[in-house]
């Protein structure tokens, strides 16, 4: 097993799919009057977060309760870094401190793989600037698995902001390691020129939404970031949401198995519609439930033994 | 293997290998422990058979079919993986988490019986008993093993026994059954003076 997660592309298809295989045991615990497994006591995992998050944080500290580890959360407002202390002094008090992983969401892409070079303990990416968020691929590829029985050969769009997207990178690297295909779809400003060459061969890049849709088994919506609808990567919310958006007319195009899916939080009515988010083809909310049962699985399997 | 230094200086002795159980013995055994239970449990009623992975999930289906055909009861049969439970998670790399299975009654309010191959330590069951404490809560717990093969650190012991094999600590104990290995099988390794 590795020590560290921090890119989609740490993991081969074997281990990937141990971590999917694991999550699935990790859901039965859900279920369950004592939602609690001891194979954590003892072990500190420190979320340490310099960017906001409710439903990564919570995922995650979910998980590394239910395993009984001890939880320390940390993040950037009200601690020593707004007075100036930088990301190695950090790290290496919590090294001190004894932490055993270290779950690190930070706003400059690479920060976790720095991170990793300074802390004995584990690193899990919780997302890092514009780069990755490999935990997050694994939920969706755990959703699609348990949804459409499969992941080789499965077609799967990802429509959106692909240039400031995490969770597009790190689904790129893992599903095309698991053996789906990938389709790109955005607005041509919002696509890195070459991008599916540098991230695996074989991912497509499309401009045109309508014509992609009849042809795959999976749609995943990127949120589109507030900030960035001022930044000219398109003309207008509106029209961003008229060629790119998911609505009901759209969602009828698909194939009848296709799902639905979000990484959360959902933009109503720019990228998603209200209708496409609460239809029964949406699996936005069982999403959030499987990020618990993904993440205990990561945690576990990076911490659970002697794999030091 | 753990010989004493002063037999280094002699060559190493082959291994020996004894066969305990050969198969019609191991179904032999099989029988008894099931018609033991129905003894015991005076008909298996409110009887629920838990195996712990790997070799006791073929032993606990087996002993629920033995029992069905001795008297014509049904009873559920589970798998009760006991990998987050160990005590000693952290002395080995990473193990792979197993399916637990409860039968669709659930285990509340009956009379568990965890199934295992061979009762060493003990610390298995110890972890069977702390796994079986987070998904119900049975009315009682007994264990039934193959082969109790002594040596226990835990105060533990089983209420159905298919052999007690006197060992010492050099000696390992292996049970293969047709279901996971192709044969059934109970075999003695090794041994200073064997």
């Amino acid at each position: 097993m590795i020590k560290h997660l921090l890119s989609g592309g740490d993991l081969d298809a074997d281990t990937a799919t141990e971590i999917l295989d694991t999550a699935a045991e990790m859901a039965t615990v859900a279920g369950r009057e004592i939602k609690k497994l001891p194979a954590l006591r003892g072990r500190t995992v420190v979320n340490l977060f310099y960017e906001d998050s409710t439903r990564t944080r919570i995922s995650f500290e979910a998980a590394a309760k239910r395993l009984s580890a001890d939880v320390i959360n940390f993040s950037a407002k009200g601690s020593s870094v707004t007075k100036g202390e930088s990301l190695k002094d950090t790290a290496l008090t919590l090294q001190a401190m004894g932490a055993d992983a270290v779950v690190v969401r930070h706003p400059a892409s690479g920060a976790p793989h720095r991170l990793a070079n300074w802390v004995d303990g584990s690193v899990v990416n919780a997302g890092d600037g514009t780069h990755e968020h490999p935990t997050q691929a694994l939920l969706d590829a755990y959703t699609m698995r348990a949804r459409l029985g499969r992941l080789a050969g499965l077609s799967v769009a990802v429509v959106g902001d692909v240039l400031h997207s995490r969770v597009a990178r790190s689904n790129v690297l893992l599903l095309s390691t698991l053996g789906a295909k990938v389709t790109l779809v955005g607005p041509p400003t919002l696509i890195p020129v070459d991008i599916a060459g540098a991230l695996a061969p074989g991912t497509d890049v499309s401009y045109d939404l309508d014509s992609v849709l009849p042809n795959v088994d999976v749609v995943m919506m990127l949120r589109v970031q507030r900030e960035r609808m001022n930044d000219s990567y398109f003309p207008s919310a509106r029209e961003y949401a008229r060629r790119y958006g998911l609505d009901g007319p759209r969602m009828r195009r698909l194939p009848e198995h296709a799902i639905v899916m979000h990484p959360g939080p959902m933009n109503r009515g720019m990228e998603i519609t209200p209708e496409v988010a609460d239809s029964p083809r949406s699996t936005i909310v069982e999403q959030v439930t499987n990020g618990v049962s993904v993440r205990m699985a990561v945690l576990y399997l990076l911490l659970g033994g002697n794999n030091r | 293997m753990a010989y004493p230094p002063a037999a280094r200086s002699s060559p190493p002795r082959q291994p020996s290998v004894k066969v305990i159980l050969a198969s019609a013995d191991v179904q032999r055994v099989v029988d008894r422990i099931a018609h033991q239970i129905l003894e015991k449990t005076q008909g298996a009623a409110n009887t629920v058979l838990l195996g712990i992975p790997t070799r006791g999930t073929p032993l606990a289906r087996r002993l629920a079919d033995r029992i069905s055909t001795f008297e014509d009861v049904v009873v559920p049969v589970g798998v009760l993986d006991i990998t987050l439970y160990r005590d000693d998670l952290r002395r080995h790399a990473t193990r792979a988490v197993g399916p637990t299975e409860l039968p669709s009654g659930g285990i509340d309010g009956k009379r568990v019986i965890l199934v295992d191959d061979v009762l060493f330590s003990g610390r298995t069951v110890r972890a069977a008993l702390d796994a079986l404490n987070d998904v119900g809560r049975p009315a009682s717990v007994q264990l039934a093993v193959l082969v109790d093969r002594g040596h226990r650190e835990l105060p533990i012991r089983a209420d159905y026994v298919g052999k007690n094999i006197p060992t010492s600590l050099a000696e390992s104990v292996k049970v293969t059954l047709a279901e996971t290995d192709g044969v059934d099988e109970v075999k003695l390794y090794g041994g200073a003076n064997s």
